[in-house]
């Protein structure tokens, strides 16, 4: 190895720079899962992975019907006589029906209520590589998106590590569950405009759990349509709703917005988490504004979907009765996946923030907080991870603006283990409980305003940092193939 | 579509708006005459040709043949449907393990075995495309330049500068010692990039190459990592063509050198290597790209940016299963060879018939023609153009010219011969001596115009200097760059 000035002289500055996000705290849970990985017999003592929003519960589902369709594989007897046009197939456009399939089910995850344009869809490396693709086509290094927060953390890195582009940040507040309001856009914005930066968008994810409703959909349309800005919506959790209020999609909201300027409209989508196919890297752009349609799709170049891949996807999700029976199946099942995790916490006197989609639960430990600082969030955290033995995602990791709140993931595991992790839980919470009632004498009021002070600086200085990662964001060797977790 | 009037590209980003992706390039008029009019034996058999194409379909049965006999390879099939969840589930950008280690296998054995591979060092892109641009991402800035051998292949000019802002300065190479690259024009291209004041981050060459089909001799090698271990820049060699060798001796990567020069020579973090399945075993629909470094660094920030270009994991494991079938790879490599080597002189015999030359290879998918004494004017590129809508139009076979690879001399073109079967292969070839033959009496002519030519002389050598400078500017490109609608899945190229 070089020394370390020549080093510097050598790589690229994205090569030094830590935007890829994986010197960060918050991967002290998956370097403690990775270490001591729990399985059921192997290892019942070791680290739950409850970091982790996939989607497990229906891959019986997929098998069930491979077994049924063994021609919509290219390397079965059946399809092998499409394999030499499937394996030179490397046209950036993809497979017609692949692009027809996935404009389908992306309809049919939405309840029908919106039609979607195969020529729009575009292939990329996954939702990672759709999110990239995006911002490359729509701001140029330096250029700014607004960013509700809590938000997916792998965003500092997809977002801004390549492409220079800035992210700034929402804030939100569970006085309201963290819902966007028109007040706080207006104000990142404006706040923005005085520094000069140049705001190109709002991009729109959802790590709550939580689908927006049609009002605020609504409100987030007007505004960006105001200020000429652009709208990116992740809906890649479109199909994980299982409550009330259904999934909106930001397709559905524009056709009654007759005025709105069409070319700010994008949406991100993927099959990871709706079919829990994350390795197949099947991510999607679509957009409204032909020429991020013409500039996306020649990006795709740079990470296309196998055509394997998309020869198989686009027969399955070609069978109507299947998708519409696995969307049925799949909601029911985080339905009630999600019920009985929640009512376990409830019993332990453990809130969660209400939810009705996604494969997490914004979990409230506020009140299991030394005090209501940050660092208390970080020292819990690490209670959780090294004695409870669960990796779950500390609320500052997603840039949540208040400590004490933890996403927990329930969909990448089996009832058994997720037994096992509520015991767990509860055994800390009891005992965490007894030892609350013991030390109560020690707080002092002195002590409370000190800390308060710390909260705001605390608060403060986060709010600007932007050094937060968790899933999709490996460190070396997690999720193995061999990773006792994935059931085999 | 939206407001009227509205400026769309003061709302876009800047590489959304500018034409570096390439494809409003003239020289796409071949794929779009290729796509209105496809060549098929039975259905269009005086279609256009497609020869401009670089893919690798001699092999395709074996390959199928392989996987009849093996389907527990597949995760679709009842025999592999037990690995169905942990496959589907897994997005480590590591990529499978067995994944890695077969990939550094068939390198090894593509390089007859002299050579051992290091599975973590492997780093999977999106196809070539893709282990391209991470490259240039880990090693080069905005504004700093890489040297780059001409005639180079044309994607170029998108992968490696498009998102990147980094700049491409080509060395040139003459046919006049069949366009060798030596240290020496290395050199000279590192010192006047020097004189313009650019920072040069390294040197990138294809090597077999693309489109000479040559390949480099070990001491040029040698010769090309000393110079970079003195310069302090890297070398990266795009190695996608290994195992398509068909004559004239071994192949010898740079890795090869790496391990048998001096210590004290080579400066290893300087070195990289990338690597696809696309060409070698015809698989480009797969996106298996690979950039394999033995840089530590460049492994470890090329494998955090391969999150944005990973293979899929159904294809990884397809391939991890027959890329460890020694006995499969081995009979695979060989016959490849084999068919190439047929395919190439059936080939290079037929055009011969036609009094037209090649460029001598012993590699690749393709001939490097030589039509120069076709050109109407030998030192114009206008007229290099011009013949090369003939040959589209006329002739109807879609061929890629010289300036397409920014050659510096008019009047070759890049000819590939290993995507179609040997039927049309034939009729490409009767086409070429159809119009040879029907042509020798313009040649003739020609001859008769000499007085004429002097005279313009120096008009001529004026119009050729403005050519060949705007030339310099354009941005080129052809396969890999699929333009709308080229190479469908119902093309009648293809066998189905």
């Amino acid at each position: 190895m070089s020394q370390g000035a020549c080093e510097n002289q050598l790589l690229s500055k994205l090569a030094l720079s830590d935007k890829h996000g994986e010197a960060s705290p918050y991967f002290h849970g998956w370097k403690a899962y990775d270490n001591n990985p729990f399985h059921p017999t192997h290892n019942p003592q070791g680290v739950i992975q409850m970091g982790l929003a996939e989607n497990q519960l229906c891959s019986d589902l997929i098998k069930e019907w491979i077994k049924e369709n063994p021609q919509a594989s290219i390397c079965t007897a059946e399809g092998i006589d499409s394999f030499s046009d499937i394996a030179v197939f490397q046209d950036y456009h993809g497979l017609k029906q692949f692009r027809q399939a996935i404009a389908t089910f992306m309809e049919r995850a939405r309840g029908g209520r919106v039609r979607f344009e195969a020529e729009r869809v575009v292939m990329s490396g996954g939702a990672t590589g759709a999110n990239e693709t995006i911002m490359f086509c729509l701001a140029d290094p330096g250029d700014a998106f607004l960013v509700p927060t809590p938000y997916y953390a792998a965003f500092d890195r997809d977002l801004r590590w390549r492409t220079g582009v800035r992210i700034i940040p929402v804030e939100c507040s569970s006085s309201n569950n963290f819902q966007i309001t028109k007040q706080a856009l207006e104000s990142a914005y404006l706040k923005a405009q005085e520094t000069g930066i140049k705001i190109k968008g709002l991009i729109i994810s959802n790590p709550l759990g939580t689908s927006l409703d049609r009002e605020t959909l609504e409100s987030l349309v007007s505004f960006i349509n105001d200020k000429q800005i652009h709208l990116v919506c992740d809906e890649i959790y479109a199909a994980t709703v299982f409550a009330e209020p259904g999934f909106i999609s930001v397709a559905e909201i524009i056709q009654e917005m007759y005025y709105v300027n069409r070319d700010l409209i994008h949406i991100v989508y993927s099959l990871s988490k709706d079919m829990g196919l994350p390795g197949f890297r099947v991510g999607v752009v679509y957009s409204y504004n032909d020429v991020v349609v013409s500039c996306a799709r020649r990006m795709s170049s740079f990470g296309l979907v196998s055509s394997q891949t998309q020869s198989f996807l686009a027969a399955m999700l070609s069978d109507q009765s299947f998708v519409d029976n696995f969307l049925v199946e799949v909601s029911k099942r985080v339905a009630k996946r999600h019920h009985m995790f929640t009512e376990g916490l409830e019993e332990m006197g453990i809130s969660c923030l209400r939810s009705n989609a996604g494969l997490f639960v914004l979990m409230d430990l506020r009140h299991m907080l030394k005090d209501q600082t940050f660092d208390s969030e970080m020292a819990l955290w690490r209670v959780i991870i090294n004695k409870v033995k669960i990796n779950v995602s500390p609320g500052s990791s997603f840039h949540c603006s208040e400590p004490g709140w933890f996403r927990v993931c329930f969909a990448n595991m089996d009832e058994d283990t997720l037994q096992i992790a509520l015991e767990r839980i509860k055994d800390f919470v009891v005992g965490d409980r007894a030892n609350k009632n013991k030390n109560c004498n020690c707080i002092c009021n002195n002590k409370r305003e000190n800390k308060k002070r710390k909260s705001f600086q605390k608060n403060l200085k986060l709010s600007l940092s932007s050094m937060r990662y968790e899933e999709h964001v490996r460190s070396p060797k997690l999720m193995s193939p061999h990773s006792p977790l994935l059931r085999a | 579509m939206g407001l009227p009037g509205k400026n769309k590209g003061a709302v876009l980003s800047k590489i959304a708006t500018n034409n570096q992706h390439g494809e409003n390039s003239e020289y796409f008029d071949g794929w779009k005459a290729y796509d209105k009019d496809p060549f098929h034996l039975s259905r269009n058999p005086h279609g256009i040709i497609q020869m401009g194409l670089a893919e690798n379909q001699l092999c395709l049965d074996l390959i199928k043949d392989w996987v009849k006999e093996n389907p527990e390879a597949s995760i679709c099939t009842l025999e592999g449907i037990h690995q169905f969840s942990d496959i589907a589930n897994f997005q480590d950008y590591h990529g499978l393990k067995k994944f890695r280690q077969a990939i550094a296998h068939f390198m090894g054995k593509a390089r007859g075995g002299r050579v051992t591979f290091d599975p973590e060092r492997v780093v999977m892109s999106g196809g070539a495309t893709g282990a391209n641009e991470t490259i240039m991402f880990c090693l080069a800035d905005p504004g700093d330049v890489f040297l780059i051998p001409s005639p180079y292949y044309a994607a170029f000019d998108r992968d490696l500068r498009w998102r990147t802002g980094v700049e491409i300065i080509p060395v040139p190479c003459s046919s006049s010692d069949n366009f060798k690259l030596t240290v020496d024009a290395a050199e000279w291209a590192y010192k006047k990039a020097q004189e313009s004041n650019k920072k040069v981050k390294g040197l990138i060459l294809t090597n077999p190459s693309n489109p000479l089909g040559t390949m480099l001799d070990k001491d040029t090698l040698t010769n090309l990592v000393r110079f970079v271990t003195r310069k302090n820049i890297h070398l990266v060699v795009d190695e996608i063509y290994a195992a398509t060798v068909f004559a004239g001796g071994d192949f010898v990567s740079v890795a090869e050198v790496v391990n048998d020069v001096d210590i004290s020579e080579v400066n290893v973090d300087l070195i990289h290597i990338v690597y696809s399945l696309s060409k070698d075993m015809g698989l480009p629909g797969f996106r298996v790209g690979i950039v394999y470094s033995f840089n530590d660094s460049v492994v470890s920030c090329a494998r955090k940016m391969s999150s944005f270009g990973l293979v899929s994991s159904q294809t990884q494991l397809m391939l991890a299963s027959m890329l460890s079938d020694d006995q499969f790879v081995d009979n695979f490599l060989m016959e490849s060879s084999r068919r190439l080597g047929i395919r190439h002189k059936v080939f290079t015999t037929g055009i011969k018939k036609a009094d037209i030359a090649c460029l001598t290879s012993n590699a690749g998918l393709f001939a490097w023609m030589d039509l120069r004494h076709l050109l109407r004017d030998r030192n114009s590129f206008e007229s290099e153009i011009e013949l090369w809508h003939i040959i589209i139009d006329r002739v109807k076979l879609n061929v890629s010219p010289g300036s397409s690879f920014r050659c510096t001399e008019p009047g070759w073109f890049r000819i590939c011969f290993a995507n179609m079967d040997d039927d049309t292969l034939h009729v490409a070839l009767g086409r070429i001596q159809d119009f040879v033959s029907k042509n020798k009496n313009k040649i003739v002519e020609k001859a008769s115009e000499n007085d004429q030519v002097i005279q313009n002389k120096s008009a001529k050598k004026l119009k050729w200097t403005q050519t060949n400078l705007r030339l310099s500017f354009r941005r080129l490109y052809e396969d890999g760059l699929s333009s709308p609608g080229i190479m469908s899945p119902h093309s009648p190229l293809l066998r189905a």
